[in-house]
C-alpha cells in the first residue's frame, strides 16, 4: 500500500468532491434544503394522522370541549364495520368508482388513439378537451346542478330532444335511479381528459420501428393493434386508473355540490358520510376511526394494485 | 408528403379521427359555453323553456354578483334618480344598491391564498428537490415515498385533526392557516415534479461553477435555478390551480375572513331562490383565468400532467 500524501487524498475523497468547496458542507446544505419540507409534512400531515389514530379510540366530541374523554378501545371500529348504512355508502362509492373508471378509460383511450393520428390542429383540440379537468370541482358541481334542472336545464333539454321524452319527466338529481348516474356523467365529463393525456403519452412512447417491423411481417392492422398498441399502452392506462381510483375514492367536492349525497343517501359517498359524522353530528372519535378505515382501505388497495402494475411493466 | 411511411396514417383516417375529436371537443365545451351565456342573461331568460340561445344580453348577473340590493319605496326611487348604469339595471326591479357584496373579498382571498401557498410550495419544493436530486440523503427513497403517500389521505380525514389543531393555535379562518395547509398538500407533487426537472440538468454545470469558486448556494441560484425555470414555472401553475380550485378544506376550515371563492359561489342567493345568472357570472369570473392559463401555457401544462403521473 502506498502512503504518500497524494495517494491518501486520492482515496479518501472521491474525485468529484476533491476540490475546494467554500461555505457549508454538502451534508448540512442537504438538511437545510430538505428540512422545512419534512417539518411541514410532519406538522400538517403526519402529526394529524397520529392524532386521528389516537382520537379513534375515544368518544371525543369536538363541539363539547369540557366533556370527559373516555378511552373506549376498538368500539368505534366495531360499530363502523357492523353498521349496514356504511356498507350502503361503500356500495355507492364502488358504483361511482367502477363506472367512472370504465367510461373514462373507454372514452379516454379512444380519444387518445384518434388524436395520435396527428390530424391538423390536434394540439389545439386536445387543449380544449382538457379544459374541464382544470376547473374547480365544487364550482363545476354547482353549475351542473343548473344544467340538470328538470324543466329548464340544458342537459334535460338535449336528452329530451334526442329521445323525444318530456324534459320535465325525469329528474337527474331527484330520482333514486338516476342520481348515481348523474354524478358518473359529470365526473366522466371532467376527468376523461386526464386518462386521455396519459394514454396519449403511452401511445407516443411506442417507437415507429415496431410497427414497421410488424408491417414487414405482414401483420394486419387489427393484429398490430392488439399485439403492439394495447400491451404497450397498458402500463400507462393502469397508472391512469390508479390515479383516478385514488382521487375518486376521496371524492367529495363535486358530488357534495351536485347532489349533497341525496336523494336520501343514494349518492352519499364515503367522504360525504365521513363529513357528516365529523362536522355535522360532531362524533369526532367515531369519525376518526372511520377516517382510519378509509385510509387503510385506499392504501391497501393501492399497494396491491401497484404490485400488479409492476408485474405488467416487467413483462 | 410524398414519401410513403407505414406509420403515417392515411389522409382518410386522419380526417375521420379529426372529425370525431372535434365533435367530442364541441360537446364537452357545451356546458362551459352555456354557463358563460347564462351569466349574461336576465333571471327570467335563464330559466325559460325551451332554453334560450338567442336573448338580449344584460349585465344584471354581474351587477347582482358584486352588489347587495334592497327594495325601496316608490317615493324614494322617484326622489333619487339612478346615477350610474348599474343603478339603472337594478332600478328595473324597484331596488337600489345597498353596497358591495362579499364576492370581491372572497375572490381576493382566493388570490392571496393561491399565490401565497404556490410561492411557499415552490420555494420549499425547489430546495428539497435539489437536495434529493444532488445529495446522498439517507433513506431518500423512503422519504420520497412518504412525501407522496400523504396525498392518498381523503381531505376530510385530515381535516378532523387539522380543525382541532387550528382551533388551538388560532389558525382557523386565517390566510396563514390556509396557505400553510395548501402548501403541505401541494408540496409532495411539487417535490416530485421539480426533482424530475432538476435531474435533467447536467451536474457538470454546477461543478464547473464550484471550481470557479462559487459556493454551493451560489451555484444553486446562479446556475441551477435559471436552468430549472421552465420546470419551476409549470410546477407553480399546478400548485396554483390546485389551491385555486380546492373546496373541502376551505369549506370546513374557513367561514368568514379567509373564505375563498369556491365555497362562496354556490351560496349566492337571489330574490326567490338561486340567482342563476349571478351564480353563472361568479363561476365565469372564477373559471376564466384558469381556462386562459391552460390555453396559453398548454405545452408546459400538458407535459407536466403526463410527466408528473408517469414518473411516479
Amino acid at each position: 500500500m502506498s502512503d504518500t500524501p497524494v495517494d491518501r487524498a486520492a482515496t479518501a475523497t472521491p474525485p468529484r468532491v476533491a476540490r475546494k468547496i467554500k461555505g457549508l458542507s454538502d451534508r448540512a446544505i442537504a438538511w437545510i434544503f430538505v428540512g422545512p419540507t419534512i417539518f411541514l409534512l410532519l406538522a400538517i400531515n403526519i402529526f394529524p394522522l397520529i392524532w386521528t389514530i389516537k382520537l379513534s379510540f375515544t368518544n371525543f366530541k369536538a363541539n363539547r370541549i369540557g366533556r370527559e374523554v373516555k378511552n373506549i378501545g376498538f368500539r368505534n371500529y366495531e360499530r363502523i364495520l357492523t353498521d349496514s348504512d356504511i356498507w350502503l355508502n361503500m356500495q355507492a362509492t364502488a358504483h361511482f368508482l367502477f363506472w367512472t373508471i370504465f367510461f373514462q378509460v373507454l372514452i379516454g383511450f379512444t380519444l387518445a388513439y384518434l388524436i395520435n393520428k396527428k390530424f391538423k390542429g390536434n394540439d389545439l383540440w386536445t387543449t380544449i378537451i382538457v379544459l374541464p379537468m382544470m376547473l374547480s370541482p365544487a364550482v363545476v358541481g354547482n353549475f351542473w346542478k343548473f344544467l340538470y334542472q328538470p324543466q329548464i336545464g340544458l342537459f334535460n333539454y338535449v336528452v329530451a330532444f334526442f329521445t323525444g321524452k318530456d324534459p320535465s319527466s325525469f329528474e337527474m338529481l331527484g330520482s333514486v335511479q338516476l342520481a348515481p348516474w348523474s354524478i358518473v356523467i359529470v365526473d366522466t365529463w371532467m376527468w376523461t381528459p386526464f386518462v386521455m393525456l396519459i394514454c396519449l403519452a403511452g401511445l407516443r412512447s411506442i417507437p415507429d420501428y415496431i410497427y414497421e417491423a410488424a408491417e414487414v411481417d405482414r401483420a394486419s392492422k387489427l393484429r398490430q393493434f392488439f399485439t403492439i398498441t394495447i400491451p404497450m399502452v397498458l402500463p400507462f392506462l393502469m397508472l391512469a386508473v390508479l390515479f383516478r381510483g385514488i382521487e375518486n375514492f376521496k371524492m367529495f367536492d363535486l358530488v357534495v355540490q351536485l347532489t349533497g349525497g341525496g336523494p336520501g343517501s343514494t349518492t352519499e359517498l364515503t367522504s360525504i358520510n365521513l363529513k357528516r359524522e365529523a362536522f355535522e353530528k360532531w362524533r369526532t372519535g367515531y369519525a376518526s376511526a372511520y377516517a382510519i378505515i378509509l385510509f387503510v382501505t385506499v392504501f391497501g388497495l393501492a399497494s396491491i394494485y401497484v404490485k400488479a402494475l409492476n408485474k405488467v411493466k416487467e413483462r | 408528403m410524398s414519401s410513403f411511411s407505414v406509420t403515417e396514417p392515411s389522409d382518410r383516417s386522419k380526417w375521420f379521427a379529426g372529425t370525431l375529436v372535434i365533435v367530442y371537443a364541441l360537446i364537452t365545451m357545451m356546458p362551459l359555453a352555456w354557463i358563460m351565456l347564462t351569466g349574461f342573461k336576465s333571471p327570467s331568460d335563464a330559466i325559460s323553456y325551451p332554453p334560450k340561445v338567442v336573448f338580449e344580453p344584460t349585465l344584471e348577473g354581474y351587477v347582482n354578483l358584486f352588489t347587495t340590493r334592497t327594495r325601496q319605496t316608490e317615493e324614494y326611487l322617484e326622489a333619487n334618480p339612478p346615477e350610474t348604469w348599474y343603478e339603472e339595471i337594478v332600478r328595473e326591479y324597484d331596488m337600489v344598491i345597498a353596497g358591495p357584496s362579499k364576492f370581491g373579498e372572497r375572490f381576493m382571498n382566493s388570490v392571496i391564498i393561491g399565490f401565497g401557498s404556490t410561492f411557499l410550495s415552490i420555494v420549499l419544493g425547489t430546495l428539497a428537490a435539489y437536495a434529493f436530486s444532488r445529495f446522498k440523503i439517507p433513506l431518500a427513497d423512503d422519504l420520497l415515498f412518504f412525501i407522496l403517500s400523504t396525498r392518498m389521505m381523503p381531505p376530510i380525514a385530515v381535516a378532523i385533526p387539522i380543525f382541532l389543531m387550528y382551533r388551538t393555535l388560532g389558525l382557523s379562518d386565517t390566510h396563514l392557516g390556509m396557505i400553510l395547509l395548501y402548501t403541505a398538500v401541494n408540496i409532495s407533487l411539487a417535490v416530485w415534479l421539480l426533482k424530475g426537472f432538476i435531474d435533467e440538468i447536467p451536474r457538470e454545470y454546477e461543478e464547473a461553477a464550484l471550481i470557479d469558486g462559487y459556493t454551493r448556494f451560489q451555484a444553486f441560484y446562479k446556475v441551477v435555478l435559471p436552468q430549472a425555470a421552465t420546470g419551476i414555472a409549470s410546477t407553480a401553475i399546478f400548485c396554483l390551480i390546485f389551491a385555486w380550485n380546492e373546496y373541502a378544506f376551505a369549506v370546513l376550515l374557513t367561514s368568514g375572513t379567509a373564505q375563498t371563492a369556491p365555497p362562496f359561489i354556490p351560496t349566492i342567493i337571489g330574490v326567490g331562490g338561486l340567482d342563476w345568472p349571478a351564480v353563472a357570472a361568479g363561476a365565469t369570473i372564477f373559471l376564466l383565468p384558469v381556462m386562459v392559463f391552460t390555453i396559453l401555457l398548454r405545452k408546459h401544462l400538458l407535459r407536466g400532467i403526463t410527466f408528473g403521473a408517469v414518473r411516479k
